[in-house]
């Protein structure tokens, strides 16, 4: 029973180290191609406050699981079939508009969740989630007013973000349907839908973007059954580890 | 009457824009955000300094960016953004009537006091 306790809690806290890594890791795909310099920065800044999230909550993980496992095996040698990130994270970023939905979509969702975590029972997990909570406040702020930004913007940058919203909102249902294990190791999910797509709303709203209705939502990822581009996100994070094991500099 | 105002800039600028070529100010490139300088305070009670620039559509905009761009070691806790068309800089050219009278006034240097043993930090 502690075991099987145990094992749900890895799984949980791997799904938190994945959602925030594989954004990461999206994001950071702008490193030199941001749209203006100021740009390139912020969003490569957030690249880092998620990496810097996901090493946290990978090293809580190694220290459950124990034996020789660390945070740098979790990241770099597990398969995409262990990898439990929601669908949305893994998505491609398209244009600017696109990234900063994704961003916008995920840190809202990300900001409800780790406010719950932060008074949680789990100590080591409240006090991660305690930490990332201010970053993520700032990606939810910047964020947001991009969404404004481009969304009440010019015809053309309201046509790309209507498209963006398009594009992302059939991953948005996954991150509130829990998967097994966040329904025996986290908070209930299902219980800040409406809470998010209020929140949203009010931010689409002023966007003068509207909310999609009756879309069929995709979900798998949480259990590892991701999207077609999971493969190749996975095949350049970790093609150094698994060419030149243990390689550091 | 055309009324031609000399917009002086400063730093590392092409020739063109140093001044002097008369040119009035001309209205921003659209394509191009505006410049901004900013000013970080690195701790409170100090003033805060110029630390660089940045370009942004809006004030909020240009606070965030320098917030990305130039605290994100820790440089300060506090954030002042003025849009670069309104600093007005003096003319390099009037640098001789400027500051070269002062170079032999050294007795505005408070240095020719004998401070009393008892006054510290001075």
């Amino acid at each position: 029973m502690i075991a099987q306790m145990n094992s749900s809690l890895i799984d949980y806290i791997l799904h938190l180290a994945d959602n925030s890594l594989i954004l990461a890791q999206r994001n950071s795909e702008w490193c030199g191609h941001g749209p203006v310099l100021e740009q390139d920065i912020a969003i490569t800044n957030i690249s880092l406050d998620l990496i810097g999230q996901s090493r946290n909550v990978y090293q809580y993980a190694a220290k459950l699981i124990g034996g020789d496992t660390d945070e740098d095996k979790l990241a770099y040698l597990r398969t995409e079939r262990e990898f439990k990130n929601c669908l949305l994270v893994e998505q491609p970023n398209g244009d600017w508009g696109q990234t900063i939905l994704r961003q916008f979509l995920f840190s809202q969702y990300q900001y409800l969740l780790y406010e719950k975590l932060s008074s949680g029972a789990d100590e080591q997990l409240s006090a991660i989630a305690a930490k990332a909570l201010k970053e993520v406040a700032y990606h939810l702020r910047w964020s947001s007013e991009w969404v404004i930004r481009l969304g009440d913007g010019t015809e053309e940058s309201h046509d790309r973000m209507i498209k963006a919203v398009n594009e992302l909102w059939p991953y948005t249902g996954e991150l509130f349907m829990p998967a097994e294990f966040e329904l025996k190791a986290g908070p209930d999910v299902s219980a800040f839908a409406s809470a998010w797509l209020e929140k949203i709303k009010g931010v689409f709203g002023d966007a003068g973007l509207a909310v999609p209705e009756k879309v069929f939502m995709q979900s798998g990822g949480k259990t590892g059954t991701h999207t077609e581009h999971m493969g190749y996100i996975l095949a350049e994070m970790q093609t150094l580890q698994r060419t030149y094991p243990g390689a550091s500099w | 009457m055309k009324i031609a105002i000399r917009k002086f800039y400063y730093g590392d600028i092409p020739e063109d824009k140093a001044g002097g070529a008369g040119e009035t100010a001309r209205s921003e490139d659209k394509a191009q955000w505006p410049l901004w300088e900013i000013f970080v305070r690195s701790k409170q009670g100090l003033d805060h300094k110029h630390v660089g620039s940045l370009h942004a559509t809006d004030a909020a905009m240009a606070i965030e960016n320098a917030r990305d761009v130039y605290t994100r070691r820790q440089e300060g806790i506090s954030i002042w953004a003025v849009e670069s068309k309104y600093i007005h800089a003096s003319n390099p050219d009037d640098a001789e009537c400027f500051y070269e009278p002062a170079e032999d006034k050294i007795y505005r240097h408070p240095t020719f006091y004998e401070l009393p043993d008892e006054v510290n930090h001075m």
